[in-house]
């Protein structure tokens, strides 16, 4: 805990760093601004040794308008992670890459890319399809995207199986006129 | 991208190599999505020149279900029986890290009798689903028989889950504030017997694969990971510890019972396909001594469930965690995030495959002999759908 709060302390100096939430001892979350995140990625990787990017991912809190991109690193010999929440507008959003720092940034990056529509200029095979396929609507996981509208318009109902219930059954062959 | 020396590879334009078809000399093979040397629906895109792979472009989606997206349009109840579904051959840790994570959002406390349930049943899939993998990695490499005793012996674990759980694939039995049910009458007695029984086929296992001369020469410096690559791409679980790295959540950050067991970290030293195997089986070796030391230190009788509040109208307060636990392959975690409705905000499931499979096998795939490129996926031991989830 302590050296946690130290680091947090540290990166108070130089970067611009609120709502910082301790969520367990070994597990500390804070927001950081958009333009410094790279730099304050950089500076946990190399210098407080946190060298394992765990994921990277988006929340999407469509009534504010916004974004929630979480870094989240990891520092082994502390066993402690540092998760960093950023917020960035919905609307055109960008943000920097980090694809040079760990190599499976890029595919993380390529899967918000697809997921959210949050474009990350230069990290590798940004814009090549990573699960969906000739997909032109709204990126799926975004909060508008309504699963149920979609699987309506795309698919068809199939029609059932003819059932052989008694009720039908003896109805159809009784009165086929009422059916 | 391949980045060393490229001198008998194709040039690159943009970042991206430029096969020229044309030339002859270079051809391109489709591994997958469906090949036996794939773990799962995936494929490779691989060019060759001669037998020798020069590129290799990963594709996955074949198994995409939206599991993150049908998350958030359902109460934390009705996720609970969708989580298991996203790793087939390993459940339970879904269930488990599910739990945690909504546990310790909505501040529930479990009796200590379900995290011994719990720890159970995840060292069980976890030797379950080894069995699965050393076929696999056997397979690859020519030895079809190891996978069948694998698989059938395998299923003697299964039938304790039926017993256990009611179910053999999806157990659906970590439920968020505990597990659904205790340990039937006489099951430490015949887990013991089904324990006894893998470790004989363990110790066949390791005199038939390690031992053996075409393993060797095959599996021997195919696919190593080198020191400085551990953290540039994430690796985690097995596949770091061959690498003589000690890095195994079950210690480091201790959850559940894993403190008041006796475990150590597994490593060996050259990081190549070989000493992955090998490590794996002294996994298995491990997981059947916890699985025995659990039988002999789980209290009878005693809650194993909390109340929980109506589940048709749970509202978990707002926040987010993220929780970890070592799975097979690595680390395996659960991103949380609640605004407080009855509903999660996001989940976001972090498996290991997700750089072990793509950005990893890409790097290593290059230079290795086509014939070998199943063992070596093997060796990784990658799952896609926790890529895609």
């Amino acid at each position: 805990v302590t050296e946690l709060h130290d680091i947090q302390t540290d990166l108070t100096t130089r970067f611009a760093i609120s709502e910082p939430n301790l969520q367990r001892p070994e597990q500390l979350f804070l927001t950081a601004e958009p333009g410094q995140t790279r730099g304050l990625i950089r500076e946990l990787k190399e210098r407080h040794g946190f060298t394992h990017l765990v994921f990277l991912t988006a929340v999407d809190y469509i009534e504010e308008g916004r974004f929630q991109l979480t870094y989240m690193l990891h520092n082994y010999s502390l066993a402690a992670d540092i998760g960093i929440r950023v917020f960035l507008p919905r609307e055109e959003t960008e943000m920097e890459s980090i694809h040079d720092l760990w190599a499976q940034a890029a595919t993380y990056q390529r899967e918000l890319k697809e997921m959210f529509g949050i474009h990350f200029p230069g990290s590798p095979r940004v814009d090549e399809e990573f699960i969906l396929e000739n997909w032109t609507t709204t990126p799926p996981m975004r909060r508008e995207f309504d699963t149920k509208k979609y699987s309506e318009e795309t698919y068809f109902p199939r029609p059932g199986r003819d059932g052989k219930e008694p009720e039908n059954h003896m109805k159809k062959k009784l009165y086929p006129e009422e059916l | 991208m391949y980045t060393k020396d490229r001198s008998k590879y194709p040039e690159t334009a943009d970042g991206r190599p430029q096969v020229d078809l044309a030339s002859g000399r270079f051809v391109k093979v489709w591994q997958g999505p469906n090949h036996p040397g794939i773990t799962g629906n995936m494929s490779l895109e691989l060019t060759l020149n001669g037998d020798e792979v020069v590129e290799c472009t990963t594709h996955v989606g074949y198994l995409h279900r939206g599991f993150e997206k049908l998350m958030e349009r359902r109460t934390y109840m009705q996720c609970f029986p969708i989580v298991c579904r996203i790793a087939v051959p390993e459940p339970d840790f879904n269930e488990y890290l599910f739990a945690a994570a909504v546990e310790e959002l909505a501040g529930v406390e479990v009796p200590e009798k379900a995290d011994w349930l719990r720890n159970l049943s995840l060292e069980m899939i976890r030797l379950a689903s080894f069995l699965q993998w050393i076929g696999g990695q056997a397979g690859a490499f020519g030895f079809g028989t190891i996978g069948q005793w694998g698989i059938a012996n395998r299923d003697y674990i299964l039938d304790l889950f039926e017993e256990l759980t009611g179910g053999r694939i999806y157990h659906m039995f970590i439920i968020p504030g505990g597990v659904r049910g205790d340990l039937p009458e006489g099951f430490r007695g015949r887990a013991r017997a089904v324990m006894d029984r893998i470790e004989e086929l363990l110790r066949d296992m390791e005199r038939a694969l390690l031992h053996n001369a075409v393993f060797k020469r095959r599996s021997v410096g195919l696919g190593v990971i080198t020191n400085d690559m551990m953290n540039h791409y994430g690796v985690t679980g097995p596949n770091a510890r061959a690498a003589g790295i000690t890095r195994d959540i079950r210690l480091d950050q201790p959850y559940l019972m894993y403190d008041r067991l006796d475990l150590d970290y597994i490593t060996a030293e050259n990081s190549d396909a070989y000493d992955r195997t090998k490590v794996r089986l002294g996994e298995m070796f491990q997981s059947v001594s916890l699985i025995r030391q659990m039988l002999d230190a789980i209290p009878g009788g005693g809650a194993f469930h909390t109340r929980l509040p109506n589940p048709l109208h749970w509202k978990v307060p707002p926040g987010e965690t993220y929780r970890r636990a070592e799975c097979t392959r690595g680390e395996y975690g659960y991103y949380m995030v609640s605004d407080g409705s009855a509903y999660p905000r996001r989940i976001c499931v972090r498996g290991p495959s997700y750089t072990h499979a793509v950005a990893l096998m890409e790097e290593m795939a290059v230079g290795v002999n086509i014939a070998d490129i199943a063992g070596l996926m093997t060796s990784l031991h990658t799952y896609p759908p926790e890529i895609e989830r």
